[in-house]
């Protein structure tokens, strides 16, 4: 079972305050969305969950069980979409899939890459340089980068954007599934998406 | 043993990756490679056909080999933050396994350089070597110095806007000893000194590369993340 709390996390750039003293807390089994407008800092709060921005004030706390884990403990649990996270444009889809499993400690399985691509609409260009892809088969690539080692934190920043109808019929079941017993934190201002979330932090500008 | 998620078999698929990269888009090696091929061709033509002391010979070599470095060595660093994979790489890897697995690719890319660039040195400038041994040592640890520095600050450079200009002004006060050892060691080579008479080139060199590389592995998490 794991947990995030985070606790008193205050944000701010060249002294304009982003957010101040969030706090939430969630576990395995539940979701959680962050919804506001442009420049309300859903991204940067999702960064600072992901370990890629420290908050000023404040801190996010990881527990497996009671154990607290560290950042550095994090590189296998944690899955990630966002429009700031490219994959390797001049690897073929399967030498990015290759990479980033055996990054993350598990072995290269040629049956699991073709499933999941086949479950994104890929199948069939597998070895294809992402650079050839079109946005949407690069959003739903880095789907398949983002669920490789079936993670059991799933974060998720604007999780359709660039897909077309069938793209976001496929990630809205990503989604179910995930919030059914992983953790799943994602931020959006779609309706649709909103209701995917059990628990909702409102930010503002 | 060591373990397959361990942070050495990291460090080679990082590595792995980084070269597979590179020969598929060849923009490194292009750079570097043409650099140092442009500059040989040009200093030959205006030595002319001037008889060179082995001081001299060895600073030239030398000089080509650091601006080489300067146009190549920092796309490691620069290519994860041009392209927007440098979050996706923080989110995956360690950061020592990450600077371990630059590093290991600029060393690799440089002495692939210079095993084209000092054969075709030793023919344009009419520079026989006294000890070839001794002579591989120099260019192997000269190289390994300059790759390390070159590393750290590609990686502190990545994220600002004049890049190449502040890599070579921020890599060339801290490389400096590295090229006056390798400079001096080189030229004891050329000369045909035996080992002992550049044992303390050798040990410096040794000294400064296990120095530059901990307290780049202290500090890389600093420059990488925040």
């Amino acid at each position: 079972m794991w947990k995030i709390i985070g606790t008193g996390i205050t944000q701010a750039f060249n002294q304009r305050t982003i957010f101040r003293k969030l706090s939430f807390e969630i576990k395995s089994g539940e979701s959680l969305v962050l919804v506001g407008p442009n420049g309300s800092g859903k991204t940067t709060l999702i960064r600072i969950v992901c370990n890629l921005l420290h908050p000023i004030e404040g801190k996010v706390e990881f527990y497996y069980g009671n154990e607290t884990k560290m950042a550095g403990q994090l590189y296998s649990s944690i899955g990630m979409v966002g429009p700031y996270l490219q994959l390797y444009n001049n690897l073929t889809a399967f030498e990015n899939y290759a990479f980033f499993r055996k990054i993350r400690g598990l072995n290269v399985d040629h049956g699991h890459f073709k499933i999941l691509m086949k479950k994104f609409g890929l199948a069939g260009r597998e070895f294809d340089e992402l650079r050839t892809y079109s946005s949407g088969m690069l959003q739903r690539m880095k789907y398949v980068c983002a669920l490789l080692h079936s993670p059991p934190i799933l974060i998720l920043d604007e999780p359709v954007s660039n897909l077309d109808e069938s793209g976001e019929r496929i990630i809205y079941d990503v989604m179910e599934e995930q919030k059914r017993s992983n953790i799943l934190i994602f931020a959006t201002n779609n309706p649709e998406e909103i209701k995917f979330g059990d628990k909702k932090i409102r930010l503002a500008v | 043993m060591i373990r397959k998620s361990g942070l050495l078999y990291k460090s080679f698929y990082i590595l792995q990756k980084d070269l597979h990269q590179e020969f598929r888009t060849r923009y490194a090696i292009n750079a570097i490679f043409l650099f140092a091929i442009t500059t040989l061709v040009v200093v030959s033509f205006s030595i002319g056909a001037a008889e060179l002391s082995q001081n001299i010979l060895s600073s030239l070599l030398w000089i080509i080999i650091f601006f080489s470095a300067m146009t190549g060595l920092s796309h490691v660093f620069v290519r994860e933050e041009e392209q927007q994979t440098a979050d996706t790489l923080k989110l995956v890897a360690p950061p020592v396994a990450i600077y371990l697995g630059k590093l290991l690719f600029n060393i690799l890319l440089l002495l692939g350089l210079e095993l084209i660039l000092i054969p075709l040195y030793v023919v344009f400038m009419d520079m026989s070597v006294g000890n070839l041994p001794v002579f591989i040592l120099m260019i192997v640890l000269g190289s390994t110095g300059v790759s390390a520095v070159a590393t750290i600050m590609a990686a502190i450079i990545s994220r600002t806007s004049a890049k190449g200009a502040l890599f070579a002004v921020l890599s060339f006060p801290v490389m400096l000893p590295v090229l006056i050892l390798s400079i001096q060691g080189t030229a004891l080579a050329i000369q045909g000194s035996s080992i002992s008479a550049g044992m303390d080139e050798i040990q410096m060199l040794l000294l400064f590369i296990i120095v530059i590389v901990t307290a780049s592995i202290l500090l890389f998490e600093f420059v990488w993340i925040l």
